[in-house]
């Protein structure tokens, strides 16, 4: 008889359900995985490095591309840290724009998740219904910043301009009937607000469709649950967080722990799941969506009812609007000084960290007085869960590292970074 | 589903801000219970950071995973910092009203004044080299930084924590990429962010930010190949230095909203 060998197996980087470019080494015994190791980096574009060649507003944009389904929560970890470090405080209501966007960045973030997730393990239509949603959210990236994706909206001292009073509008062409368009643009007559406030009365009967197609399907069950399951010991040994941890039955969110900006004014529950397997995890992201559609809600409200200020007033920090640059010598010298050596920050250390949707999103900057950080170092939430992908697809089939995949909310540009 | 079903650790209730809540008790206690294994280092922003001797780091670190009063359970981030460079301004603002300031200029080490500033503000022996760690406690909700200094600048070596956070594994693996920093004990230190073949370490300072080697097709040999860079290094911005009174610790102790 021959003798029987392990099977080693390439999965990736250009498998579609390695979500981006992750090359798996399988070590297979038939179609039980016995090892896997995760080559990473082929995303790595040295994030951290570049940022410590440039002013400290020039690297806003990078951080857009670290996880880039989930872009202003990058944003904000980095201009928290940068806000400690000068001791400065953004107005109230730039604090509510970004927990606005915040949110909506989660629920853009868990769409994206749930469709690829289902199309990963055989759901198709989940992820048409997801993007239609997207879309949407997608057009209130653009509303308020210009871009659909990276939007370089937040800034230390708060965001770039305050919300628009219109929404884009949808043009008559060839590729869409008039009247949809009509259709289209009856949402978007008001400003964002409106639309946003739209979505909200919209949104929890679509997530209420995604449930219908999933939770008691039975193929997604059977492809879910008891798979990849983690102790809560071992959770937190293997460093998750985020919906990771939570699956596993630990009630831990930084917005409600250790709540940054206005999130201790805000009334939302934190799902935690009981059996720490796929399953849980999807029942945790999906509660989510819709405790993040109820702070959006809030905001909404908030902001409606409270107009004022979305940036500090600190010369040394904020550039003067271009009027006051016209007349005014002074305003010309700091806009010079800011666009072209930017503002030094006094030197020292801090580690700022926020609940993105993936979980703990932290940056470690290192000043040492200049207008360049001295170390930046992000701490990304999907690196350890990765990490972590050994152990859980362990005795597992093949087919199930593709629903491990799915569940950790896997994007290579925050693990390369 | 079933929500708020707790099972393992009861997590902490939530403090105002978990920085200034937490951190005079867990002060006290880290003086109480470590005593002199540490050394506080000062930071503005409330946080509590630590230096823990290169010798006394599994030590510390057991302590601080066990003890009750500190129950890290989470070794959220580990991660490596080159000092070479800490301080050095690339432009020196006295002087440079006469000479103006190029695109062309080089890091350090390229004009005699940056080169004397280069060998006299370089770090000490032992202080070039240093790798972070943030450790994070859900059952008491507090965080704390720990700092560990390579007493060899030419073959860093620090201990692994891989027996005591197995969060840490891939951390130091990185922290081996990208800083050359060895850890004493972990089971597998290989690359892994850069890419295979990969040679130096390009997280530190003195590594260039273009690089050392580019590839193209060469289209006689057919193939890919490595060559020397051929663009030329150039600085957008110069890292300036400025005296601040502002935040001059001095200045603001005694006027709070200096």
């Amino acid at each position: 008889m021959a003798e029987i060998r392990n099977f080693t197996m390439n999965f990736g980087p250009q498998h579609p359900a390695a979500h981006g470019v992750l090359r798996l080494v399988l070590e297979m015994d038939g179609e039980v995985i016995q090892k896997a190791d995760p080559h990473i980096g082929l995303l790595h574009r040295g994030t951290e490095k570049l940022a410590e060649t440039k002013p400290f507003n020039q690297s806003i944009g990078y951080m857009d591309r670290l996880d880039y389904v989930s872009m202003m929560c990058n944003e904000h970890a980095y201009v928290m840290a940068i806000e400690k470090l000068l001791g400065i405080e953004p107005p109230v209501r730039a604090q509510y724009i970004r927990i606005l966007f915040d949110e909506i960045t989660r629920i853009l973030n868990h769409l994206m998740w749930l469709g690829s997730h289902g199309l990963d393990i055989g759901a198709m239509s989940v992820f048409l219904y997801c993007f239609r949603e997207r879309e949407d959210l997608m057009d209130c990236y653009e509303a308020v910043s210009g871009t659909r994706m990276h939007a370089t909206y937040y800034r230390p001292g708060g965001v770039y301009r305050d919300l628009p009073d219109t929404m884009p509008q949808y043009q008559y062409s060839q590729w869409r009937s008039n009247k949809d368009v009509d259709r289209l643009n009856e949402r978007r007559s008001g400003g964002l607000l409106d639309f946003i406030a739209d979505f909200t009365r919209r949104f929890p009967a679509c997530v209420d469709e995604y449930e219908t197609l999933l939770t008691d399907n039975r193929i997604w069950k059977q492809r879910t649950v008891n798979i990849g399951v983690v102790t809560p010991e071992r959770a937190m040994q293997l460093g998750f967080s985020g919906p990771m941890l939570r699956g596993s039955g630990i009630e831990w969110d930084l917005r409600k722990k250790q709540p940054y900006d206005v999130y201790d004014r805000l009334d939302f529950d934190i799902p935690v799941g009981v059996n720490g397997d796929c399953y849980d995890r999807y029942l945790v992201r999906i509660e989510e969506m819709r405790q993040s559609n109820r702070i959006v809600e809030q905001c909404v409200a908030w902001l409606r009812a409270n107009p004022g200020p979305v940036m500090i007033d600190d010369r040394k920090v904020r550039p003067p609007r271009r009027e006051e640059m016209k007349g005014d010598m002074e305003s010309l010298i700091h806009h010079f000084k800011l666009m072209t050596e930017g503002y030094s920050v006094p030197e020292g250390e801090v580690y700022a960290a926020v609940e993105a949707p993936k979980g703990e999103l932290g940056v470690y900057l290192i000043s040492d007085g200049a207008n360049k950080p001295y170390r930046l170092k992000v701490r990304a939430p999907g690196f350890p869960h990765l990490a972590a992908l050994d152990e859980m697809v362990r005795g597992h089939m093949l087919a199930d590292v593709v629903a491990m995949i799915g569940t950790q909310d896997i994007v290579f540009g925050e693990i390369d970074r | 589903m079933s929500a708020e079903v707790p099972t393992g650790v009861e997590p902490a209730a939530p403090a105002a801000i978990a920085g200034e809540d937490s951190g005079p008790d867990l002060a006290q206690s880290i003086a109480r219970e470590l005593g002199d294994r540490v050394t506080a280092v000062p930071n503005h922003c409330g946080e509590l950071s630590y230096e823990v001797p290169a010798d006394r780091l599994l030590e510390v670190a057991g302590m601080l995973r066990d003890g009750p009063e500190f129950k890290f359970e989470i070794c959220a981030d580990v991660c490596g910092v080159d000092y070479l460079q800490y301080g050095l301004a690339e432009w020196k603002t006295v002087a440079a009203t006469a000479s103006g300031f190029s695109r062309g200029v080089s890091r350090v080490g390229a004009s005699s004044e940056t080169i004397d500033d280069a060998l006299t503000a370089r770090p000490p022996a032992g202080r070039r080299f240093a790798v972070v760690y943030h450790l994070l406690s859900i059952a008491l909700n507090q965080r704390v930084r720990l700092r560990v200094f390579c007493a060899d600048d030419e073959q860093p070596i620090v201990d692994s924590v891989t027996a005591i956070w197995a969060s840490a594994d891939w951390y130091e693996r990185e922290t081996f990429d990208l800083f050359g920093i060895l850890f004493r004990g972990h089971p597998d230190l290989r690359r892994l962010l850069t890419d295979y073949g990969f040679i130096g370490h390009p997280f530190r300072k003195d590594f260039p930010i273009s690089g050392n080697v580019e590839v193209r097709y060469d289209p006689e040999k057919r193939r890919v190949i490595y060559q020397p860079v051929t663009i030329d290094p150039r600085i957008l911005v110069p890292k300036v230095i400025r005296h601040d009174n502002r935040y001059d610790p001095q200045l603001t102790a005694t006027k709070p909203n200096g």
